[in-house]
């Protein structure tokens, strides 16, 4: 039988505010535990909660950059279970007037196509803290730092139809939610997390099948793998005679395996009522307005222009629109040395090996946009050769200068283009190569091609670098030829 | 000194006549030797009051005191009070040292008020006789066989027994104006979001409210004043200004509409509370005031009501007490689970597991539609009935309670000690204001008469109570404690 | 809606309270007392009315995004039952 697979994610995104949703208390990453949950992430007796503007602001441009619904009222509610790690026994969340309305996400597939999922709605709540297990004389230690981050949940409509199109999506929302800076997205902090729902049907059926919910998915990576192992587990024991169990279900990335949780919650029951220490947010038009009008360029904009206006190809255009910080590095380098396509080829290929290499990401390169820009701007007027400007990039790399011109000064790496001082080191070589000269003039006319490849290396090396190419090669040959 | 009220107080403090450490030395004795029959307080901090006495004074000589200065009050143990234990009456809480100042408690203390300890109370608020105290029922200073109300039973005790000139309180269904007619005080629940619920240990969040308990209404005008206004740390509080509310109190009362809600009158009202509320009435006539029957028809629907939303809150609410972070935990739980159900069964009382469970099982799958938005729906329409009748009235007047207080151990049946409640608690679904004055006595123990204003209309209320005591000594009756030695 | 064992003790599960027999046995029957009581509302006709959450017809003020609080980890953890290492501590919980 032929099998569809029907994917729907619930993304948790973790808005970039410096104060917790409900309190005043910082949200930066990795202080000594509990030393950032106050009074109110606690719970104590008698605390309450206070909303935070940024919060709401984050969340609304979010709903504009997906051209949703964005409603007048959104009301919180309270989610009631108990687990250590939630301090007042309830979540504040928004269960049934969310902030955010139904939206559109547009993913790009590998193959360049594009296409609309859908987005039921998102809404704000905030985060739990976290459980340590190792061991305190056979405890859990119980962290609250995290308690009260805001957490934006984008939830997807059953849109998607494959494991690629999911890990699509999840990165189209990544650089929506980075291109906007409401998240700094940077999925092994846990600042983005994702439930997948998983179910499969018949090909050509409408109804859907018993779907799993995986839980806690953290990567881009996980997502395909967990989805892929998901589907191939639903399909055998479908085809077996067996049932899909609705039930939540863990990746193990070890095993790559999803596993039942078969939690004790046998039935949850979470009792959502509004929560009455908050009152109705309600949003006037002027306020949303203000947002829509400060939103920046957005990834599928940004594409479109790249490949539009500055001519480059779809997937170049698609890489270097996929990241806020990597669109504004390549801009600028474009902007300084002012060829689109240049600029292209240097992030893509220098910078990106030598960050892959050493594990980094754009933002934190020690070259900077700037000076990458300069140093291609010296390639395309023909200061400096394609070689001398692999060696400006490693010196700028590894901090040896502070710009591309202080290091071809330094390391006199300027290009000799000057025929007189080529031909006076030409002839140089030739002198001092009397063997390779007579080899060379003892060959086959079409194999001495091949032998020139000697001189240029001498001459080059005797212009440690500098001297250009081209006319090296073109004056070589006359040399040469001329002594036949 | 121990009979006066707080302007009273204010003036001899002011004419040099004792200083507040001898005042508040005189109460803190009267304390520790009288409140053996009462059982009024949970923590007398004799210190700490010293302390501030001692402060209030050098505030006093420096040309600096306000009209709080140096005043001793009592704080209901719900309020969290930083470096004092505080339990909300319940063995959960008892050995809670609050790591910080509630918003009201700050608020008093900046006013230079001396807090001789914390108050009584039914634990987390729930009750109407204060017998569902972890630290055992507090009786009436009138009359030992009979309860002082609840759940602020504590707050109102203290003020009548002459502990204290004043005392705060909270008042969820009637907990401020029900003890204060139960005791004989003037007590006053402000409008909803008038003062700052921060740091008070919720019951039901939306219907919480705290307020002022005192000898007169000019004493509750006084500490409305230091308590009211806007709270950053509280959502629910609102932003609107503070008059100034002893402003209105020489008002006279010429041409005021007063409302009687037929409703409040009816069946189930005692007698002789019918006879002490209708005989008031006659002295605002007198002073004036014109009277009219007027209905509020969703009357009888206010107690159902009140026990699918206060329930459903407080069982949120309380999820906190898990006996992790603070509060009572097990010894030796065995699992997760077994943490939860011990702590939890050991820490709450009767009443509190009772409402926790009646507001798990209305807010559960299946139920949710048919009680609690069921309940929110009334709710508005209760709501509407007052609206309605303040188009037509200033304000209603009516018994706070059908009975005066009754005896210690009499209710025993839930649902008959709820029903006690039926005039004030539809006055917090709406918000709207109300107080409790003493108009007289049925046999020993004190009547209560409610007024009730619109939202935010606290100063008329204040003033028509106050033009009330300024033409009657009600208020200033006190219960003779035997001066015995405990 | 008349209640059942079955619901006070799903309910004590939910609320995580503790119940020995007896007393869930005694709060059935007040559980389904007060319920009864509660019953009446259904006598009322609500179509139409909107529910009531607060009753004031206020709205959400919003907070600036400034962190205000400072670290009272020590403070805080005076009044907690069990710590270590600035952890609380809970019976190992196993996912």
């Amino acid at each position: 039988m032929q099998w569809e697979t029907v994917i729907g994610l619930e993304v948790h995104v973790q808005l970039a505010t410096r104060s917790k949703i409900f309190s005043g208390a910082s949200t930066a990453f990795g202080a000594e535990p509990n030393t950032q949950a106050c009074a109110v992430d606690l719970g104590l007796p008698g605390v309450l909660p206070v909303l935070n503007e940024a919060a709401v602001a984050m969340a609304v441009k979010f709903g504009l950059a997906i051209d949703a619904e964005i409603p007048e009222v959104s009301v919180f509610d309270r989610k009631n279970y108990f687990y250590p790690d939630l301090p007042k026994g309830y979540q504040t969340s928004q269960m049934y007037q969310p902030i955010v309305g139904a939206g559109v996400v547009e993913i790009t597939l590998e193959d360049g196509t594009t296409k609309p999922v859908r987005v039921h709605h998102a809404h704000l709540e905030e985060d739990a803290g976290k459980s340590l297990h190792e061991d305190f004389h056979g405890m859990t230690g119980v962290d609250l730092n995290r308690a009260g981050t805001p957490l934006l949940e984008i939830v997807s409509e059953p849109d998607m139809r494959s494991a690629k199109e999911a890990a699509a999506y999840l990165k189209a929302i990544h650089s929506i939610v980075t291109y906007l800076g409401i998240s700094d997205g940077n999925m092994a902090e846990g600042s983005m997390r994702c439930d997948v729902n998983v179910s499969v049907r018949p090909k050509g059926q409408e109804a859907f099948g018993t779907r799993a919910e995986i839980k806690n998915v953290n990567s881009f990576r996980f997502v395909e793998r967990a989805i892929a192992f998901e589907v191939e587990r639903q399909i055998e024991l479908l085809e077996d005679g067996g049932k899909v169990v609705q039930e939540t279900r863990l990746f193990d990335p070890e095993r790559d395996e999803t596993r039942s949780m078969r939690t004790k919650e046998e039935a949850n029951d979470y009792r959502y009522f509004p929560c009455p220490d908050l009152l109705p947010v309600v949003l006037d038009k002027a306020y949303i307005d203000h947002l829509r009008d400060n939103l920046p360029e957005l990834p599928a904009e940004k594409r479109a222009r790249f490949e539009n206006e500055l001519g480059l190809s779809a997937y170049d255009a698609s890489v270097l629109s996929a990241t806020r910080e990597m669109a504004d590095y390549f801009e600028e380098v474009k902007d300084v040395c002012q060829d689109a396509k240049q600029a292209a080829n240097w992030v893509q290929g220098e910078l990106a090996g030598a960050l892959n290499r050493e594990n980094l990401s754009i933002a934190n390169s020690p070259v900077s946009a700037r000076q990458l820009g300069e140093l291609v701007a010296r390639v395309l007027d023909d200061t400096i050769n394609g070689k001398a400007a692999k060696q400006v990039f490693q010196a700028l790399w590894n901090g040896q200068g502070a710009s591309a011109d202080d290091i071809i000064e330094a390391q006199g790496l300027k290009q000799v283009t000057d025929t007189g001082a080529i031909e006076a080191m030409i002839d140089q070589v030739i002198a001092d190569s009397p063997a390779q000269v007579a080899q060379y003039r003892d060959a086959e006319p079409d194999k001495r091609g091949k032998m020139i490849g000697y001189f240029v290396g001498q001459v080059m090396k005797a212009s440690r670098g500098t001297a250009n190419p081209q006319q090296v090669n073109e004056l070589l040959k006359q040399k040469l030829d001329a002594l036949c | 000194m121990h009979d006066k009220t707080l302007a009273e107080l204010t003036r001899s403090l002011d004419a040099g006549d004792f200083s507040s450490r001898e005042l508040t030395q005189h109460l803190l004795g009267r304390i520790d030797r009288l409140d053996g029959q009462l059982n009024s307080f949970i923590t007398v901090t004799h210190e700490q009051a010293l302390a501030a006495a001692d402060a209030a004074d050098a505030a006093r000589a420096a040309g600096k005191a306000g009209a709080l200065t140096g005043l001793p009050l009592a704080l209901k143990d719900i309020f969290c009070t930083q470096d004092v234990k505080t339990t909300a009456g319940s063995r959960m809480l008892d050995s809670f040292i609050a790591p910080y100042d509630a918003t009201v408690v700050e608020k008093l203390k900046a006013a230079g008020t001396v807090s001789l300890g914390k108050t009584n109370m039914d634990e987390f608020a729930m009750g109407s006789s204060n017998e569902n105290s972890h630290y055992g029922p507090v009786k009436n200073p009138w009359d030992f066989t009979a309860v002082p109300g609840g759940s602020s039973g504590g707050s109102a005790a203290a003020v009548a027994a002459g502990f204290v000139p004043a005392a705060i309180g909270t008042d969820t269904g009637g907990s401020i104006r029900q003890p204060a007619a139960f005791c004989g005080i003037t007590g006053l629940k402000p409008t909803y979001g008038r003062v700052s619920r921060y740091g008070m240990i919720a019951y039901a969040s939306s219907l919480d409210q705290a307020g002022p308990m005192a000898r007169s209404a000019e004493d509750c005008a006084l500490l409305l004043n230091a308590m009211a206004g806007h709270d950053l740390r509280d959502s629910t509080c609102v932003q609107r200004g503070v008059p100034d509310y002893t402003e209105e109190l020489g008002t006279a009362l010429s041409g005021l509409k007063i409302g009687l809600p037929s409703e409040y009158f009816g069946d189930g009202l005692d007698p002789q509370v019918e006879a002490a509320v209708r005989e008031a009435i006659k002295v605002f006539e007198s002073l004036g005031a014109s009277v009219r029957e007027v209905s509020l028809p969703h009357t009888h629907y206010a107690i159902p009501a009140y026990y699918v939303i206060a329930p459903a809150e407080a069982s949120s609410n309380l999820s906190r007490y898990d006996g992790v972070r603070f509060g009572h935990r097990c010894a030796d739980p065995v699992d997760l689970i077994d943490l939860y159900k011990r702590s939890r069964a050991e820490g709450f009382g009767d009443e509190v597991k009772r409402r926790i469970l009646i507001g798990t099982h209305t807010l559960s799958e299946g139920f949710f539609d048919a009680y609690y938005k069921k309940a929110q729906q009334v709710r508005r329409l209760i709501r509407q009935d007052f609206l309605d009748a303040f188009e037509e009235v200033d304000v209603l007047m009516g018994p706070a309670a059908p009975t005066p207080a009754f005896d210690l151990g009499a209710n025993k049946d839930p649902v008959s000690m709820y029903l006690q409640d039926i005039y004030t608690i539809a006055i917090n679904l709406a918000g709207i204001p109300g107080m409790s004055v003493p108009v007289g006595f049925a046999g020993k123990r004190p009547v209560g008469l409610q007024i009730l204003g619109s939202h935010f209309n606290e100063s008329r209320l204040l003033n028509v109570a106050h033009q009330f005591q300024l033409a009657t000594d009600w208020h200033r009756q006190c219960p003779a404690l035997a001066e015995e030695n405990a | 809606m008349a209640l059942e064992h079955a619901d006070v003790q799903r309910a004590a599960h939910l609320a995580r309270l503790g119940l020995t027999d007896d007393e869930a046995a005694r709060y059935v029957d007040d559980l389904g007392r007060i319920l009864e009581m509660v019953d009446m509302l259904q006598a009322l006709d609500t179509e139409g009315v909107a529910p009531l959450a607060h009753p004031l017809d206020v709205t959400q003020r919003l907070r600036a995004d400034e962190v205000t609080e400072r670290d009272q980890r020590s403070r805080f953890q005076q009044c907690a039952p069990a710590v270590e290492n600035g952890l609380y501590l809970v019976p190992r919980v196993v996912e």
